[in-house]
């Protein structure tokens, strides 16, 4: 089956089209990871390495090798590949929930050790494949299963703000940076940034992306785009927050 | 660098934690990655001294977890590697050890048992044994080596490497830490010069040629969509496992062909049940022993055999019942009665059988 002409040469035709919703993020966030690894001739050197909740639906998507790991486990598998293989290019690849909360000592520690791998998370605001709970990055006030009345702050603290923290914690030399859906052409340069990291060997590289749900967030097109576009960006600020060689508060 | 790390054969007096760390030097590991816990520290203070002269190496991870995980993403990527854990340690492993199972990942894992539950003891016990067989959401598709001495620990450490890349399931070494941390005599040796070959490693991911044109992408999963898809590949495990299990089953017998008594005991208390026979026929009775080396697959041929004339089975353990659960589950229907003897997280010494089987008369 012939792929039409603007989909990455990494991505793996008899998979497509991909299984997530209607409307969801993933296949754009993967769309740029693959015009990434197109465009840096890396294919034959991925392994990529997915979580489980909705970012497990990418497990065949690339013709690329890739590992369907556990809850947030990827950065770790992905880790142990890298230091016995340190030629593999490797994608730890995952949603919020798997790498802030049940995955985030690994998350915390890879980038405390720069481990040399490049871990893309998908920021949606909810845990999306166990049907819409509330997240570490669920706005305040955000309805979800698990917060009905809305997120309350004073009981289950503030959305996490990943990128900060990473940042926080990783030496000069690595990259990190939160880009969006909603500004393709800008994420893909990020994940492009963070992949040349890897390559270059200089440290650990991170990308959150803002993505849609709109399946669990109940909304209609223009709301959904409303919401990744006005409401997500008052807690989540797009941009990048280290890159190598250039002086850190850029 | 330093070429082989062992030529030829040589006598040393060391803990078991040093003797495991050579013995995964000789057979070719190439990585540890591990996180710290008594009594298996010193398996990484040994490896971290001894690696970099041999151009192996080491990760320290966040928790037993990650250590589980990389592990895993280490075997993926072609290498031959383990970890070490014991007690609350081995409980986190479970999840890793659970994917390893699915995925058929060959990853050896070496745990030095101490007490349990919980925290509880740093120094000794057999209470790991239903977790080590059977621990996870799974059907214990796991090879269980149970070592008896350094020498055992030597020679279960190297053979490990070469069951998990053979049968492709992932393969235990359940010490104590009796054995970590104790100082005896062990003949440490390169495995090729007696004749062991090192079960070549393969690369699970990251094989040669472009995937996709030159070859098919590794797409490796353990999530599955229905019932009948998931039946299909465990049917497919499980029948991998029993159809390897007649040549992995592994045990030892002492004077049990016309033993009344035979005393089944595994791991380091294998040593005062063979004692106890040897005290015990002294003063005239038929006691045997027998030991199961492999806990997982058991031994069940063989210890039929074993006890087909005995009148009882005295099941000498530090556990409250883990082996004799192992044991009963497999003897299901013998008429031979069951005696246990029982010491949770305590050692059992030689005197301690012959009185017990004195005394019951």
């Amino acid at each position: 089956m012939a792929l039409a002409p603007n989909m990455p040469k990494a991505w793996r035709a008899e998979t497509k089209p991909h299984k997530f919703c209607p409307g969801c993020g993933h296949g754009l966030v993967l769309k740029a990871v693959g015009e990434c690894i197109d465009e840096l001739g890396i294919q034959d050197r991925i392994v990529f390495g997915c979580d489980i909740g909705c970012s497990l639906l990418s497990w065949d998507f690339f013709n690329t090798d890739a590992i369907q790991t556990h809850h947030g486990r990827t950065t770790p598998v992905l880790t142990g590949v890298k230091r016995a293989r340190p030629d593999r290019i490797c994608i730890a690849y995952m949603g919020d929930g798997g790498g802030y909360a049940i995955g985030s000592q690994h998350l915390v520690n890879a980038a405390s050790r720069n481990e040399k791998v490049t871990v893309i998370l998908v920021n949606n605001c909810n845990y999306g494949m166990t049907g819409g709970q509330m997240a570490p990055t669920t706005l305040p006030g955000m309805k979800t299963e698990t917060s009905p009345y809305g997120r309350d702050v004073e009981a289950t603290g503030n959305p996490t703000q990943g990128p900060e923290m990473v940042s926080a914690i990783t030496p000069e030399g690595a990259y990190v940076a939160r880009g969006t859906t909603a500004n393709l052409r800008q994420l893909k340069k990020m994940i492009k940034k963070a992949l040349e990291t890897q390559l270059n060997g200089t440290g650990f590289s991170f990308v959150e992306a803002l993505s849609a749900c709109p399946t669990n967030w109940r909304t209609n097109a223009k709301d959904t785009w409303n919401f990744v576009e006005k409401e997500m960006t008052q807690y989540f600020k797009v941009g990048e927050l280290k890159v190598p060689g250039e002086k850190e508060g850029k | 660098m330093a070429d082989k790390p062992i030529k030829g054969e040589k006598r040393f007096f060391v803990t078991g934690n040093e003797v495991v760390a050579w013995a995964a030097l000789a057979a070719d590991v190439d990585i540890m990655y591990g996180y710290p816990i008594t009594p298996q520290n010193e398996i990484m203070h040994y490896w971290t001294r001894l690696a970099p002269k041999y151009g192996r190496k080491f990760l320290q991870t966040e928790d037993e977890i990650s250590a589980g995980f990389t592990t895993c993403g280490g075997v993926f990527s072609g290498a031959r590697a383990f970890t070490a854990t014991a007690g609350p340690g081995n409980t986190l492993m479970q999840e890793p050890m659970s994917m390893a199972e699915m995925m058929r990942i060959p990853a050896v894992f070496v745990i030095t048992q101490r007490g349990g539950p919980s925290t509880a003891t740093v120094i000794y016990s057999q209470q790991e044994v239903t977790l080590t067989c059977f621990g996870g959401n799974g059907e214990g598709m796991r090879i269980v080596y149970s070592p008896g001495s350094h020498q055992d620990l030597y020679d279960y450490t190297i053979k490990a490497f070469n069951t998990a890349w053979k049968y492709r399931f992932p393969t235990f070494v359940l010490g104590d830490g009796y054995q970590a941390k104790m100082r005896e005599s062990v003949i440490m040796y390169d495995p090729e010069e007696r004749g062991v070959q090192m079960e070549p490693t393969e690369k699970i991911v990251g094989k040669e040629g472009m995937p996709g044109v030159d070859r098919e992408p590794a797409h490796l999963r353990n999530t599955y969509n229905t019932e009948e898809e998931l039946n299909v590949v465990v049917n497919e495990l499980v029948d991998a496992f029993w159809k390897a299990a007649p040549e992995i089953v592994e045990h030892q017998e002492f004077n049990c062909e016309d033993a009344d008594i035979v005393i089944v005991a595994h791991g380091v208390v294998t040593r005062a049940a063979q004692a106890a026979v040897k005290e015990l026929r002294d003063q005239g009775k038929k006691v045997g022993h027998f030991r199961p080396i492999t806990l997982r697959p058991y031994p069940i041929e063989a210890m039929k055999k074993a006890i087909a004339q005995a009148k009882e089975i005295i099941l000498v353990e530090s556990a409250e019942g883990q082996l004799d659960k192992l044991v009963k589950a497999e003897l299901y229907g013998s008429k031979v009665p069951i005696t246990p003897y029982f010491r949770p997280g305590m050692g059992i010494t030689s005197e301690e059988i012959v009185e017990f089987i004195n005394k019951k008369g």
